[in-house]
């Protein structure tokens, strides 16, 4: 079946000619919510401040004046973005109960463009973390556990304890965001990415999850991880919507000095039929141990798609990506022990009662603030920043940051186009099996294949690709050039149509639906 | 090579946060051994990356007031306030002189 543009073609046409309302639409995704509330994937729903949006949306249309593609569109926020207003926790207790006193600037763009801001959602603990299973308000349910394929390929036991035992994770650390878009409960989430926080759990749960090129977005009132390379992430459920979104976020912030000058336009895909002059480039290093042979047969499979359709498929080298990992490690802890500085219970967030010393009270308060993994990667980068260590490892790494950035470079220079990618090594794990292995570990081999982008600043983009013998579903990353997202995207659009991603086949969806949330695939299985 | 117990309440004095326990240790410990692995990359005459963006000019903006009085609301999340002040303890008193004073106390 021919792939629709979702948001343009269908939801927001549905919304112009008024076959349904922004209220009906925001009221339908509260109502999902709460009946996907066994996923997690929210921690705070703005029911009211909704409802009055959508309000506002539906009397811009009603006089013929919508202020665009996104008004009165449903969209939920990842929890490290401040939200004037609304509690704002990083999944953290460091910060329960602290009301952002004003919008991130990518939120109030969204505001801005009409769109209904339903939630913040859940996350790892201060987005450290690649399962969004170490948050305060537990971990988040992927919501394809609980999809028909998936079920259909689970070895039978007692149908409940299915259920309750085997549900599989989001990948993280914007699992939240992921499964909130997965089970249709919004349009759109916003996410971040520093590792690749937007692309794994976008793999893990089949929605498009797009990283820009770092510059690109502002991150002005993304609480910071790492400075040099956060930057918001967009998850969608087709690749056009992410161009929408990337349209209304991106360009210049003086509020945020590490965003570009340069006058960005957005742009609208065009329906790519020729490949011929494109040049894929496939890292020979990204087929790292651990790849599961059923993705490495997958990124086989994609690459052959581009050369049956004429494109130049070349096999190329990213000599250092294997250290990318560490390096990371290193710049990640450094600077994370930096920017967790900040929290001392002075002027916001949790405070301890210890009254004795202002050492006292910093150190208590950041024990009884901070998770495990927080307090970890503080040690460490100080560790890693200490006089007599800082040349040996903080300087080191920055050293190998740059040759990993020269990797990319020269394969970009030696005219390939495109990178393309696994974007994770293996279909979703059980949650049982996840918490096995500590974070840091896990972080380290999930992050694998995502982190260099972010270590190089370039955009990349998971794009869901098929479902796994588990029936789960399996994506591949496209990395692209700096600030060449409109070609990225066009490519990445190409391959979506290409693949026809399965539709979940998710109960309560189906309960719901009424064709408006369905909005851009007919359902045609691949 | 283990981390010396000299470095270690060193960094729990840097960070103010602590170890809590052997775990949190051994922690460390794996996480060096881990960044050791960079020594393996040949990196002479490599000059450290600070920012991606280093090609480009930072912005900078007209030194002009464009916001601020906002007292009230940033007044609003802090615990312990008094009129337009932050309140914090009594500070000075470095964490290990405390310890210093309290088994002092405890022995008396």
């Amino acid at each position: 079946a021919a792939m629709k543009d979702g948001l343009r073609s269908q939801v927001s046409a549905a919304l112009k000619e008024g076959r349904v309302t922004p209220t009906e639409l925001c009221q339908r995704c509260l109502a999902l919510i709460k009946s996907t509330k066994f996923l997690n994937a929210y921690i705070t729903v703005a029911e009211e401040t909704a409802l009055k949006q959508a309000e506002e949306s539906e009397k811009r249309y009603k006089r013929g004046q919508p202020l665009g593609v996104l008004d009165g569109i449903p969209i939920a926020v990842k929890d490290n973005f401040n939200t004037a207003g609304i509690e704002t926790t990083c999944a953290s207790n460091m910060l329960k109960g602290y009301i952002s006193p004003y919008n991130a600037t990518v939120v109030q763009k969204l505001l801005d463009h009409g769109a209904v801001l339903l939630g913040k959602t859940n996350l790892d603990e201060f987005a450290m973390g690649s399962g969004s299973t170490d948050g305060v308000f537990g971990p988040v349910r992927n919501p394809w556990s609980y999809s028909e394929q998936y079920k259909e390929k689970s070895v039978p036991k007692s149908h409940s304890e299915d259920e309750e035992s085997n549900w599989v994770i989001t990948g993280g650390s914007s699992g939240g965001s992921a499964a909130a878009v997965s089970s249709f409960t919004c349009f759109a989430a916003l996410g971040s990415d520093t590792g690749g926080s937007t692309r794994n759990p976008a793999a893990h749960c089949g929605v498009v999850g797009l990283k820009p090129t770092y510059g690109l977005i502002s991150r002005h009132g993304l609480i910071p991880l790492v400075n040099s390379m956060d930057v918001p992430g967009i998850l969608t459920r087709c690749v056009d919507d992410a161009a929408v979104l990337l349209g209304s976020l991106a360009g210049h912030d003086p509020k945020d000095s590490t965003t570009i000058q340069d006058d960005f336009k957005p742009f609208e895909l065009p329906n790519l039929t020729d490949v011929s002059k494109l040049s894929i480039g496939i890292p020979k290093e990204y087929h790292a141990s651990g790849l599961s042979s059923e993705i490495l047969a997958l990124w086989s499979k994609a690459a052959d798609l581009f050369k049956n359709a004429g494109a130049k498929v070349v096999e190329v080298s990213l000599p250092h990506t294997r250290y990318s990992i560490v390096c990371y490690h290193v710049l990640c802890t450094a600077e994370v022990a930096s920017n967790m500085a900040r929290f001392d219970g002075l002027e916001y967030g949790h405070r301890s009662d210890t009254k004795d010393s202002t050492e006292r009270m910093y150190a208590a308060t950041r024990r009884e603030g901070f998770n495990d993994v927080v307090r970890g990667r503080i040690l460490s980068g100080n560790y890693f920043l200490l006089k007599q260590n800082y040349e040996k490892y903080f300087v080191k790494a920055q050293k190998v940051r740059r040759l990993i950035a020269n990797d990319f470079v020269k394969v970009f220079r030696s005219g390939v186009d495109i990178l393309l990618t696994p974007t994770t090594l293996s279909d979703a794990a059980p949650y049982t099996e996840f918490i096995q292995e500590d974070n840091r570990t896990r972080s380290a081999q999930d992050d694998i294949l995502t982190q260099a982008a972010n270590m190089a600043g370039l955009p990349a983009i998971n794009v869901p690709t098929a479902l796994s013998e588990r029936g789960l579903p399996v994506g591949l990353q496209f990395i692209g050039r700096s600030f060449q997202e409109k070609q990225l995207l066009t490519v990445a659009k190409w391959f979506e149509k290409q693949v026809q991603f399965p539709v979940i086949q998710l109960e309560e969806v189906k309960r719901h639906d009424d064709g408006v949330f369905q909005h851009q695939k007919s359902a045609s299985f691949s | 090579q283990k981390v010396s117990v000299e470095v270690l309440a060193h960094l729990e004095q840097l960070a103010l946060v602590d170890f809590r326990d052997l775990e949190g240790v051994e922690r460390l410990q794996k996480a060096i051994q881990f960044a050791d692995q960079l020594h393996e990359v040949n990196t002479d005459g490599v000059e450290p990356m600070d920012s991606v963006l280093e090609d480009r000019c930072l912005y900078l903006r007209e030194d002009d007031v464009t916001e601020g009085n906002c007292t009230k609301e940033l007044l609003e999340n802090a615990r312990e306030k008094v009129e337009e002040y932050f309140v914090a303890p009594p500070g000075n008193i470095p964490l290990a002189k405390l310890e210093e004073q309290e088994a002092f106390l405890q022995g008396s």
